[in-house]
């Protein structure tokens, strides 16, 4: 055996960081796949959900010429003949090779009549032969819309490569004719409106949830074990079947001539069906069910780590059973609480089966939108800025929240 | 309509009870009785321990007095008020738990306020009452630390001054010290002991340690299956056991084995299996011609020329010395048994080595013969 204390000192140093570095790679090779796969499946999606809430650059791609005449316009001055020309030539090549569509789609974002006013012009402009005298009396009497200044900012927001327009009609803004930032108008106001309503939704589910969750946790925790694990099979049971399959039996239970207004009738509480589905009740409810078991777990999980001594304790000093309860126990279950209000008020912002299957049009959710313009009507940029207001104001009321709770004391298990 | 108590709860003249079992039995499952027939008067300040094995009832019974558990059967009287239906958090009582159970979101000065909070005790008299109780405790400055931020020790005398701080006529304690180290638990040991001194307050303590039982109690109850063997100071406990399971559980002790031949004057001969004859004091329920175990303690019995011409001679060889600082510990063969244990003083022992065949010594008074059980 080597006498440690005479080795030299730096021979002992090497020898520990080499040992170290070992037991880090061995460290870092075991959550490598999680690592890997988190980047793929998380970081990378996200980073690109806010590039694309700020990025456009599909009239570009199309139209090249006006997209860069557009970009160099001081967007006050009336519009130059280059302006009108450089447009006009675009639009007739771009009709030409029928990749106007893009263009016209992304105008329309931005002008009520932005489709027709692009492909009716590039129809007409199709048909002409050589160079005008004039593009500007050529687009003006095709469609006199090319003389507001209003088509000409839309079309210079999107000239990219950069734009706020997304973010901004996310938010229920856009810019007036002078370029300054103005809300929209109320009739094509949306999205803060159905953000409102996505926290409102998510917050009545969390506060049922935590409601009707508390006693069944406490219960779980407190009841001897064979029961506790029945009871607990009983709250898991919604997970064996599909999100789908259970949203779906709500519709059973809840339409007109559904289970619950039978017995409602049968009991005379009402003379007539009650509607319970297809608007807001009927979302509650089914999102509350299904979100359940997200809060009683944490829950359980701390109410089974407090010791009934301290009840026994709060009683033997003279407190009323419920003042016991109330002071000693409830602010306790404060960390379960907190993580099962937190977890399913979470997951209640991003839901869109359930709404969509239960809710009416005015019970949709900011998920709803995201799905719509994703895979609908193919409006990456808004859908990405939707998505980039949803994470900032959920972020917003996470920090909020971790001040108020104080997230060292939050519990998931 | 069961009887009225036959004797009055206050005896006249001695110390007055505070405390009393009435023919209390329980069972929590219908058919095993882990409580019965407990009769069992406590006094007006004294500091009494209940004393058994793990699952002998301590808890039980304590936890009956404390209101968390009904009687099956019979009542529970204090200072003369039956309060077998009392609901716990009316009976005043204060109570120790062994893992503390201080309320992990308050501070120290809150968990002490609780009691009076709840008793709506005004708040310059809470204060001044914490300020006291942290006092008496040696913890002043410590109120605004929570349980956690203090050491074991520490808690368990928060602990203590919560149960005391609502100053309770009797305080309950259920193995306050067992989470404890050693040397903790000792000196926590003399601090309650000083405390219940000062105070002169009632204090019912549960252990399953002997050693504490015996250092800190006024009257040890010694249980064994939800009966009490015994009820009686320390020292009658410990040299006068009334029962086999008694002078077995409290300290160390020689079983010898035998029938009675007589009594007479309070003193038993009994003759083992080889014919030997050894005389020691008669137990209670002791009968001539009945299977009889005496009992001795290993420090009683003299070894080598101090055994002199002690009434009980024997003699014995040594087959192991174990040396344990301020005394040595021989393993002995004698009486026909090879476990004989006995305790030497260290001074003048030098002739006590393994194989050496030695005479073994102790007076009639020093030995306890009882009935044998089982
Ligand atoms: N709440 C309970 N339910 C059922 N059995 C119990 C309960 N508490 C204690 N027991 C049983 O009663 C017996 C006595 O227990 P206990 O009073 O706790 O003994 P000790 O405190 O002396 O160790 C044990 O056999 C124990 O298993
Ligand atoms: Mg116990």
């Amino acid at each position: 055996m080597a006498d440690l204390t005479t080795l030299p000192d730096g021979d002992l140093a090497r020898d520990l960081k080499r040992a170290e570095r070992r037991r880090r790679l061995t460290a870092m090779m075991l959550v490598a796949p999680l690592f890997l796969f988190l980047l793929v499946s998380f970081v990378l999606p996200i980073g690109d959900m806010l590039r694309r809430s700020v990025i456009d650059t599909e009239v570009a791609e199309v139209w090249p010429n006006a997209a860069a005449a557009a970009a160099a316009w001081d967007r006050k001055s009336e519009p130059g003949e280059a302006l009108f020309a450089a447009l006009g030539r675009d639009i007739r090549t771009s009709a030409g090779e029928r990749t106007i569509a893009t263009p016209a789609r992304r105008l329309n974002y931005a002008l009520d009549n932005g489709r027709s006013l692009v492909l009716g012009t590039g129809r007409a402009l199709k048909q002409l032969e050589g160079e005008p005298a004039s593009w500007r009396a050529t687009l003006l009497a095709e469609n006199p819309a090319w003389g507001e200044r209003m088509t000409w900012i839309a079309l210079a927001d999107a000239a990219g490569p950069l734009t706020d327009f997304y973010l901004l009609t996310a938010t229920d803004l856009m810019r007036d004719a002078n370029d300054d930032i103005v809300s929209r108008p109320p009739e094509r106001s949306l999205y803060l409106q159905v953000l409102g309503r996505t926290f409102l939704v998510s917050f009545t589910v969390t506060v049922l949830c935590v409601l009707l969750g508390f006693p069944v946790a406490y219960l779980v925790s407190n009841a001897p074990e064979r029961v506790a694990n029945l009871l607990l099979i009983l709250v898991l049971l919604p997970f064996w079947t599909s999100l789908l399959v259970r949203s779906a039996a709500w519709i059973v239970l809840l339409q007109d001539q559904g289970i619950v207004n039978d017995i409602l009738q049968a009991l005379h509480v009402t003379s007539e069906p009650i509607r319970l589905i297809f608007n807001r009740t009927g979302v509650v409810v089914a999102m509350t069910h299904v979100l359940l078991p997200f809060v009683i777990m944490p829950m359980i999980a701390t109410m089974k780590s407090i010791p009934p001594t301290y009840l026994r304790a709060a009683i033997s000093l003279g407190a009323h059973p419920a003042v016991a309860f109330v002071r000693v126990y409830l602010p306790q279950t404060v960390p379960g609480v907190a993580a099962g209000a937190l977890l399913v008020f979470i997951m209640a912002l991003g839901y869109y089966v359930t709404p969509a299957l239960v809710g009416g049009a005015d019970d949709q959710m900011l998920a709803y939108f995201i799905a719509f313009f994703t895979t609908s009507s193919a409006n990456w940029g808004l859908a990405a800025a939707l998505g980039v207001i949803l994470l900032s104001a959920t972020m917003l009321l996470y920090v909020v929240y971790a001040r108020i709770v104080g997230m060292g004391r939050v519990k998931l298990g | 309509m069961r009887e009225a108590p036959t004797d009055s709860p206050v005896s006249s003249g001695g110390p007055e009870c505070i405390v009393r079992f009435d023919k209390v039995d329980k069972s929590y499952d219908g058919r095993l009785l882990v409580v019965q027939g407990l009769d069992l008067d406590i006094l007006r300040g004294e500091f009494l321990t209940l004393l058994g094995p793990s699952g002998s009832g301590k808890t039980t019974t304590l936890m009956m007095l404390a209101g968390f558990e009904a009687p099956t059967r019979g009542s529970i009287l204090l200072e003369g008020a039956d309060i077998t239906r009392t609901p716990p958090h009316r009976r005043g009582l204060g109570m120790v738990f062994q893992n503390y159970a201080l309320f992990p979101h308050m501070t120290v000065a809150e968990n002490l306020a609780f009691p009076l909070e709840v008793r709506r005790v005004g708040r310059a008299e809470t204060e001044a009452a914490v300020a006291r109780a942290l006092d008496m405790v040696r913890l002043t400055g410590y109120g605004e630390r929570r349980p956690i931020q203090l050491s074991g020790g520490q808690q368990q005398r928060v602990a203590l001054a919560r149960a005391l701080v609502f100053e309770p006529k009797l305080v309950l304690m259920d193995e306050p010290l067992g989470a404890l180290d050693k040397q903790l638990r000792e000196h926590m040991q003399y601090e309650i002991k000083h405390i219940h001194e000062r105070l002169g307050v009632t204090v019912v303590y549960v252990t399953h340690d002997q050693g504490e039982a015996l250092t800190m109690s006024d009257r040890v109850a010694v249980f064994n299956d939800g009966r009490i063997q015994q009820i009686d100071a320390p020292r009658t406990i410990y040299e006068h056991p009334d029962t086999a399971f008694v002078a077995q559980f409290i300290g160390e002790n020689n079983r010898i084995e035998g029938k009675v031949a007589m009594i007479s004057e309070g003193l038993a001969e009994v003759v083992l299996a080889d014919g030997a004859r050894v005389v020691a004091e008669a137990g209670p329920g002791l009968e001539t011609g009945a299977d009889a175990l005496v009992s001795l303690r290993p420090e009683r019995i003299a070894v080598g020329e101090a055994a002199g011409s002690a009434r009980n001679r024997h003699e014995g060889t040594i087959s192991e010395v174990i040396y344990h600082g301020d005394h040595l510990r021989l393993r002995i063969a004698a009486l026909g048994r090879d476990d004989f244990v006995v305790k030497a003083p260290v001074v003048g022992a030098e002739h006590l080595r393994p194989g050496a065949t030695v005479p073994l010594g102790w007076r009639p008074n020093d030995g306890r013969a009882l009935p044998l059980d089982g």
